[in-house]
C-alpha cells in the first residue's frame, strides 16, 4: 500500500472532482446563532465541572474560553444547520444505551471464559466476515462500527463507504448474530 | 458500603487479569486486540465505578464534581477505545499481515 | 479501605507485567503497540488509586483525564506512522 494506490482509491471515490480542489458544500461563513449558543453551553457545562470553583475570577475566565472556543469551533460540533428530530434521536440513543450495556457484559464474559480456558486453541476459529450493511448515514454507521467493535469478539475491520462492512470475529459464536439485531436498533435510533 | 466496593473491585481485577492473559495467550495480533482492548475497558468500567462510589460517601459538592469526573474517564474510554483499536487494525491490514487461522480451515 | 486499595495497586502492578512482556518481545510492532495500550488503560487506574492512597483524589483525576487522551493520541498517531513502514510483516517471518 503506497501513495500510488492510496489515491487511486481516493479517485474511485470521487470520481468527477479533482480531490484536491476544496469542495462546494463547505460551510458557509455565516454566523449561526443556535449552534452557537448550544456549544457555548456544553463548552460551559464542561468549564464548570472541571474548574469547581465558583467565585467571579474564575467565572469570568470561563466566560471568555468559552466565548472563543465557541466562536471559533461551533461549526465542528453542529456541521449543517441542525437537523429536525435532534433531541428525539439522542433520547431514542440513551434508551439504546442499556440494551448495548448488556450486550457487551454478556459478550465479556464469553470472551474471558475463553481466555481462561486450557484448550483456547481449539475452541477459537478467527475469521474475517464481510457484510453489506442498510444504514445510510454517517453517524449512524459510525455508531454501529463502534459498538461491533464495543461487543468483545468482533472487531469492525473496515468499514466502508458503500456500506461494506469486514468484522474480524474470534469463534463461530460471536460472529453469528452480525448484523442481525443491533443494525436495527440503530437503524430505529436513526430513523431509517 | 465496603464490601460492595470491594466486590465490585475484585470484579474489575479478574477482567483486568484475563485481558493481561489474553494478550499472552492468544496466538495472533488480530486475536490478542480482542482481551486487549475490551476486557481492559470492562475493567476499567468496573473499578472507576467503585472509586466513584467510594469518592461520593461523606456527601459534599467537591465530592460529587470528583466522582462525576473518575465517570467522565469512563466515558470518555468507550469513545475512545474503539477508536483506538480500529488504528491498529487498520495499520495492521494496510501493511499486509494476513490473520490467524486454524490449520483445518486452510486445507 | 486504603488496605484494599494498596493490596489492588500491588496487584495491578504485577498485571502491567504480562503486557509488558508482550511490548518488549512482541513479534511485530504493532503487537509492541498493543501491549502499550493495554499498559496505559492500567495505568489510568493506578492514578486513580495512588489519589485515594494519598487522600488527593481531585488532583490525580485531572491527571488521569489528561493520561487517558495522552495514551489515546498516541496510539492513534504510532499506528497511522507504522502503516506506512514497509517489511512489518518480515520482521515476525524472520525469528
Amino acid at each position: 500500500m503506497d501513495a500510488a494506490s492510496n489515491s487511486n482509491s481516493v479517485k474511485n471515490i470521487r470520481s468527477d472532482k479533482n480531490p484536491y480542489q476544496p469542495s462546494e458544500n463547505r460551510p458557509t461563513k455565516k454566523f449561526a446563532p443556535v449552534p452557537f449558543l448550544l456549544t457555548f453551553i456544553i463548552m460551559a457545562c464542561f468549564w464548570l465541572l472541571f474548574s469547581g470553583r465558583f467565585d467571579l475570577f474564575h467565572l469570568s475566565l470561563g466566560a471568555a474560553s468559552c466565548l472563543i472556543v465557541s466562536a471559533l469551533s461551533s461549526r465542528l460540533l453542529f456541521p449543517e444547520a441542525l437537523p429536525p428530530g435532534l433531541f428525539k434521536c439522542w433520547f431514542k440513543f440513551a434508551l439504546y444505551l442499556p440494551w448495548l450495556f448488556y450486550q457487551i457484559f454478556l459478550a465479556n464474559l464469553h470472551v474471558l471464559y475463553l481466555t481462561f480456558h486450557p484448550r483456547m486453541m481449539d475452541l477459537i476459529n478467527p475469521k474475517i466476515i464481510k457484510f453489506d450493511s442498510r444504514l445510510k448515514g454517517d453517524v449512524s454507521r459510525t455508531t454501529f462500527a463502534n459498538s461491533i467493535t464495543l461487543t468483545p469478539g468482533t472487531i469492525t475491520v473496515y468499514a466502508g463507504i458503500m456500506g461494506t462492512f469486514a468484522v474480524h470475529c474470534i469463534d463461530d459464536k460471536s460472529g453469528q448474530s452480525l448484523p442481525g439485531e443491533m443494525e436495527k436498533k440503530i437503524a430505529k435510533v436513526f430513523d431509517e | 458500603m465496603t464490601i460492595i466496593i470491594t466486590i465490585i473491585l475484585l470484579c474489575g481485577l479478574v477482567f483486568f487479569t484475563g485481558g493481561s492473559i489474553g494478550i499472552i495467550r492468544f496466538p495472533d495480533f488480530y486475536s490478542r486486540l480482542h482481551p486487549a482492548g475490551k476486557l481492559d475497558s470492562a475493567g476499567l468500567l468496573f473499578s472507576m465505578s467503585a472509586f466513584a462510589l467510594y469518592t461520593v460517601q461523606p456527601f459534599s459538592l467537591s465530592a460529587l464534581f470528583t466522582s462525576v469526573k473518575i465517570i467522565l474517564i469512563v466515558v470518555f474510554v468507550f469513545i475512545t477505545s474503539p477508536t483506538a483499536i480500529h488504528a491498529i487494525v487498520d495499520a495492521g491490514v494496510r501493511a499486509g499481515l494476513k490473520p490467524w487461522e486454524k490449520e483445518s480451515n486452510l486445507k | 479501605m486504603n488496605d484494599i486499595f494498596l493490596y489492588t495497586g500491588i496487584i495491578l502492578g504485577f498485571l502491567m507485567l504480562l503486557p509488558t512482556y508482550r511490548a518488549l518481545f512482541g513479534p511485530t510492532v504493532l503487537d509492541r503497540l498493543v501491549g502499550v495500550n493495554a499498559i496505559g488503560s492500567k495505568t489510568i487506574v493506578m492514578l486513580i488509586l495512588i489519589g485515594l492512597i494519598y487522600k488527593r483524589v481531585d488532583m490525580f483525576v485531572d491527571i488521569a483525564l489528561a493520561y487517558a487522551m495522552l495514551n489515546f493520541i498516541a496510539v492513534l498517531a504510532a499506528s497511522r506512522y507504522f502503516q506506512k513502514q514497509k517489511g512489518l510483516y518480515d520482521e515476525g517471518q524472520e525469528k
